[in-house]
């Protein structure tokens, strides 16, 4: 008998925090994340935990900071304006070495922008999630049962690292429903918080939970040193993507998130029709798969980059290619779904010229 | 319904919000979840869930789980006239329209279609029972994605304690539906 | 014998605030409080943004330095994770009245078992003497080069009399560091602050109206005197709200 129950990403992402031991959800309204806040709003004090509607986004995620701070795994989502309003503190997050998962379940911007499924927080994400050299992990799951996954995968990198992870879904798979099998989630014991600020009981010095460096010097010590353990070990260990018959393709289509499950059926269309396609799927978009997109690049011929946005992952595909082939893209933005003969037909005619 | 060496359905159903759209999305998911088939089910939401038109999008497939949205459906369930004219054309090829005449007056002039019409809201006033399990028995008689007995037991199992006095009601509904004697 | 010594809940650091400043006094109040109720080893401090931004290398408990104004959020995620921990958060008028005015009223609200010390000095310190949301009508500051006008900069916010309607706050007192006396009843409300605190009763703050002399551009004996005569009138001593004594918003005006 199957152990499947049929979820909408949004529930199980909250399921599977639970399921791993976070027992601290902090969040406020905002389309189309509802779900999450409200699921722990009825499951938490269940499972022993403590579920808060703040005052505003930026409330919610200095709440996350002093959870993390007090050695709390900690969990909040939002929607992309209100991600934009958590910047602040997801800086101070990372400038503090703390562990929190943050879930961007997008919706299409600029500005209020709409409520319908976009990517086009791709930039903000992997690129300028707060002010300051700083970098957060972020997975891009494409199933409800990966969302669940990787919400297990993100609290367990959060703790290893003593960084932010976020979670970028969109309001397509959050409100998507497919069946999650939570018995296949492999749920490690958190690290023990010997830095946490909960009272020293007398039995240690203080502990300070600070990102403040006055001193010029001092602070570029302090971020030296978290590029050195922290980002650069993440970059070395932590890249994750999936591939198949990128090798002499004539094209490879590159997609990540919603978009990979749509652009897969557009490579086996064009793979019907003679052509020698590829598909490559960044899981983490940071770390980026620079390093085995640049591999590809040495025997396929071209890529297309497809995304929910204006084409935001284009330059880092070019980049990680090395310039060396051409890098085309084809997307939809503003909250469209782009389709499988939308991709399959932008793939046609690149090949074409 | 065309011969693929998988079989992968789309389904889109379509109507008025509280007509019971998003049920029937649901139900179809869960009725292939529980015969191990791969499914997915993504419900229109927002500003569509207040009052206008509300639609989702089933997959089931007995391979691989690719795309979740689809512009060309293998069936269409229109229950009302707003989403007969915006999908029925998109309908693929050899596709399945399963259409609720009680609302939908026009007839497809499609000929690459099949085409059901079933006028469930008269019905459901008639026998007392829902419209859109009316519907879902249409459909997997038509069809043939489910046999009666599989999508039965799936509404056995996926109604909460709380309500399965409501199984017989919803019985009786599909196999009003299911009986159905086509009218075209 | 030792008549005077550094509260344990102090550091060894020296504190970097200007001569004069009354910072250090209120730092060292906190810290017998934390002393007398022995409670240094479960407290965590939460430092703002503003002068006393290093008030983690000066309290010798766990500390966290927050982000401006978010100080309130900060300490009701600590507290929700550690209900038995005491928690206070020390900020200014601009950190907590100004660009934390969300967080600070609507911890209140949510009867967030914290303790809020609350300096008033009626000038930002830290950035250079900065119009602060209570900042004097009339008050010269580098943003209100001709006085903080009504008609322009609005008139200043009333912090304690604002929260004593809310129902979550157990406890709000305003005091002054001015003289020693009151400076007495400071140390008197910080304490019961953190007694209702421990008793779980509900949301406590302590505003304590303090001086800024380097800003202000006064001698620290004249920034005192300035204090009683513009700030104190203005502002009125007493306790604003107490529900251990149904209190509601009542004036004692030692000015």
């Amino acid at each position: 008998m199957s152990e499947m129950v049929l979820m909408k990403g949004n529930e199980a992402m909250s399921e599977a925090a639970i399921k791993c031991g976070c027992r601290y959800y902090f969040g406020y309204p905002i389309t189309p994340q509802n779900e999450i806040a409200e699921y722990m709003a009825a499951r938490m004090p269940q499972a022993g935990g403590f579920s808060l509607q703040a005052e505003s986004e930026i409330a919610a995620i200095n709440m996350v900071l002093g959870a993390s701070a007090a050695g709390a795994r900690v969990f909040t989502s939002s929607s992309s304006p209100g991600i934009s309003l958590k910047t602040e503190g997801i800086s101070y997050i990372a400038g503090s070495d703390l562990p929190c998962v943050i879930a961007n379940v997008q919706r299409g911007g600029p500005g209020l922008g709409g409520i319908q499924p976009a990517q086009s927080d791709y930039h903000q994400a992997t690129k300028a999630m707060g002010h300051g050299d700083m970098r957060l992990i972020v997975l891009a799951p494409n199933s409800v049962q990966e969302i669940a996954e990787h919400t297990v995968l993100a609290f367990d990198l959060a703790d290893l690292y003593r960084t932010p992870v976020m979670i970028l879904t969109d309001g397509a798979l959050g409100q998507m429903m497919e069946p999650v099998d939570f018995g296949k989630l492999k749920i490690n014991k958190p690290p023990e918080k010997t830095w946490a600020a909960a009272g020293h009981s007398d039995k240690r010095p203080p502990n300070i939970i600070n990102s403040l460096y006055l001193d010029p010097k001092d602070l570029e010590a302090a971020v030296l040193e978290r590029y050195k353990n922290k980002y650069n070990i993440i970059d070395e260990k932590e890249v994750r993507y999936e591939e198949f018959d990128t090798e002499d393709a004539d094209i490879v289509i590159v997609s990540y998130g919603i978009v990979s499950r749509i652009a897969k059926v557009a490579v086996n269309m064009l793979k019907d029709k003679g052509v020698k396609a590829g598909y490559f799927r960044p899981v983490t978009l940071s770390p980026f798969p620079s390093g085995r997109l640049g591999e590809i690049a040495e025997t396929a011929k071209r890529f297309l980059v497809s995304e929910l946005n204006m084409g935001q992952m284009t330059d880092d595909v070019r980049l990680a290619a090395g310039c060396k082939k051409p890098v085309d893209f084809f997307g939809r933005t503003g909250g469209i779904i782009t389709t499988p003969e939308e991709i399959y037909n932008a793939a046609a005619k690149v090949l074409e010229e | 319904m065309p011969e693929n060496k998988i079989k992968t359905y789309s389904i889109i159903a379509a109507g008025f919000g509280g007509q019971g759209v998003q049920f029937i999305g649901k139900q179809l998911a869960l009725t292939g979840m529980y015969l191990d088939k791969k499914v997915s089910c993504i419900p229109s939401y927002g500003a569509e869930m207040r009052g206008g038109t509300s639609n989702c999008t089933v997959i089931i497939s007995d391979g691989d789980m690719g795309s979740p949205v689809t512009d060309n459906p293998d069936i269409l369930i229109a229950m009302n006239l707003p989403s007969y004219l915006k999908f029925h054309k998109t309908i693929a090829k050899d596709g399945c329209l399963i259409c609720n005449s009680s609302l939908v007056s026009e007839k497809s002039e499609r000929e690459d279609i099949n085409k059901y019409y079933i006028p469930a809201t008269d019905l459901s006033y008639e026998h007392n029972v829902p419209m859109n399990v009316i519907m879902l028995g249409k459909l997997i008689s038509a069809t043939g994605i489910f046999t009666f007995d599989e999508f039965a037991a799936s509404l056995e199992k996926s109604l909460p304690e709380s309500k399965k006095r409501l199984l017989d009601m919803n019985i009786k509904a599909l196999k009003l539906g299911f009986d159905y004697a086509d009218s075209e | 014998m030792v008549v005077f010594d550094r509260p344990k809940s102090l550091t060894d650091r020296e504190f970097h605030y200007c001569s004069g400043c009354m910072h250090g006094v209120v730092h060292r109040l906190v810290a017998e409080v934390l002393d007398e109720l022995e409670i240094r080893g479960k407290t965590v401090g939460i430092a703002p943004v503003g002068c006393s931004v290093f008030a983690y290398n000066y309290f010798n408990c766990d500390m966290i330095q927050s982000p401006h104004g978010r100080a309130p959020a900060v300490a009701t995620g600590v507290k929700r994770v550690h209900p038995e921990n005491a928690v206070f958060t020390y900020q200014g008028d601009g950190d907590l009245a100004a660009i934390g005015t969300a967080e600070t009223v609507h911890a209140a609200a949510r009867g967030e078992n914290i303790t809020v010390i609350f300096i008033n000095n009626a000038i930002y310190g830290m950035t250079g003497g900065q119009m602060a949301p209570t900042t004097m009508p009339g008050q010269v500051t580098s943003t209100s080069p001709y006085g903080r006008k009504a008609e322009i900069q609005g008139l200043p916010i009333r912090v304690c009399e604002m929260l004593s309607t809310l129902d979550g706050v157990a406890y709000a007192e305003r005091v002054s560091a001015d003289c020693v006396k009151n400076i007495r009843a400071a140390k008197k409300a910080i304490k019961k602050a953190f007694e209702y605190q421990i008793a779980k009763k509900g949301f406590t703050i302590v505003e304590v109206l303090s001086n800024c002399p380097t800003n202000w551009g006064k001698s620290p004996v004249e920034s005192l005197e300035w204090m009683r005569t513009n700030l104190m009138p203005y502002y009125p001593i007493g306790v604003y709200k107490d529900i251990e004594l149904n209190k509601k918003p009542e004036v004692e005006n030692n000015a």
